[in-house]
């Protein structure tokens, strides 16, 4: 019979995304875990860059939030699951939000859509008035 | 507040960035190397960002605006030492930086001001383009 190998969480930790010293912090506690868990260099700052990313988004348009990050183990494989959550206006159009040069707030328009493309899961849950929450994972 | 330092050598200005940069620390690094080249007359800005572990889309805009900025207060740009690693990203997550010139390490870099402040290599030339 196969055994299917279950998603187990082997570390967890929650920062919290209130400032911009705190963007730095959550660059370099991702960076940590990242190395200290052997991921490629290429990855780490893929993820590392990602984060930074999301963490912009929480803090510039959901007011500030936090930062959850996970490690996962499923069998031998091993991934980083980063959620990030605010308390935010919300999204009223996700698709646009994930279109590259689409922003709200004079920036480059490129964090939703090159987060996605920098992970290898994306999930973004949002709806006006009720925060939002963009879960991003990378296996190794 | 906290500031990257700005070194001139001859007419140019030199900073390396070694410091974990946050939103404001950019914008001051921008509003600095605006009005040094202004007051200096400077004709080059080298930027070296060798010790950056990455460039995400604010520090990528940044570099963008410094540069933009420059030239139009008659000064070159160019951004040296981006890590590998850095490159691949930053090009996974659609910013390949155009207007900003960029060289492998600083002594490339230097080579590259040093010829555009004399006027040499193919800087200034597009005026024949048309």
């Amino acid at each position: 019979m196969e055994t299917v190998s279950e998603q187990i969480i082997t570390r967890s930790e929650i920062l919290p995304i209130r400032t911009q010293i705190d963007l730095v912090h959550v660059r370099q506690r991702v960076r940590t875990w990242l190395s200290e868990e052997r991921f490629t260099l290429i990855d780490q700052t893929k993820i590392v860059t990602a984060a930074s990313e999301l963490a912009r988004n929480a803090l510039e348009h959901g007011g500030g939030g936090q930062m959850e990050m996970s490690l996962l183990a499923v069998g031998a494989r091993k991934g980083i699951r980063l959620k990030f959550s605010d308390q935010g206006p919300g999204i009223v159009d996700i698709a646009m939000a994930l279109k590259d040069g689409y922003t709200t707030a004079g920036g480059m328009g490129l964090g939703l859509g090159g987060s996605k493309r920098l992970m290898s899961e994306f999930d973004i849950q949002s709806s006006p008035g009720a925060g939002t929450v963009v879960t991003v994972t990378r296996w190794k | 507040m906290e500031r990257i330092p700005i070194l001139r050598i001859g007419s140019l200005l030199l900073v390396t960035i070694q410091v974990d940069l946050y939103d404001d620390l950019a914008l001051q690094l921008q509003d600095d190397l605006s009005t040094r080249i202004a007051e200096l007359g400077a004709t080059g800005v080298l930027i070296d960002i060798s010790a950056l572990e990455i460039v995400d889309s604010f520090i990528g805009r940044t570099l963008a605006n410094i540069a933009a900025i420059a030239r139009v207060l008659d000064a070159e740009t160019v951004v040296v030492g981006m890590q590998p690693a850095v490159a691949i990203t930053l090009v996974e997550l659609g910013m390949s930086l155009p207007g900003i010139r960029t060289a492998l390490n600083v002594d490339l870099g230097m080579e590259y001001l040093r010829q555009a402040a004399t006027g040499g290599d193919g800087v200034g030339t597009d005026h024949y383009a048309e």
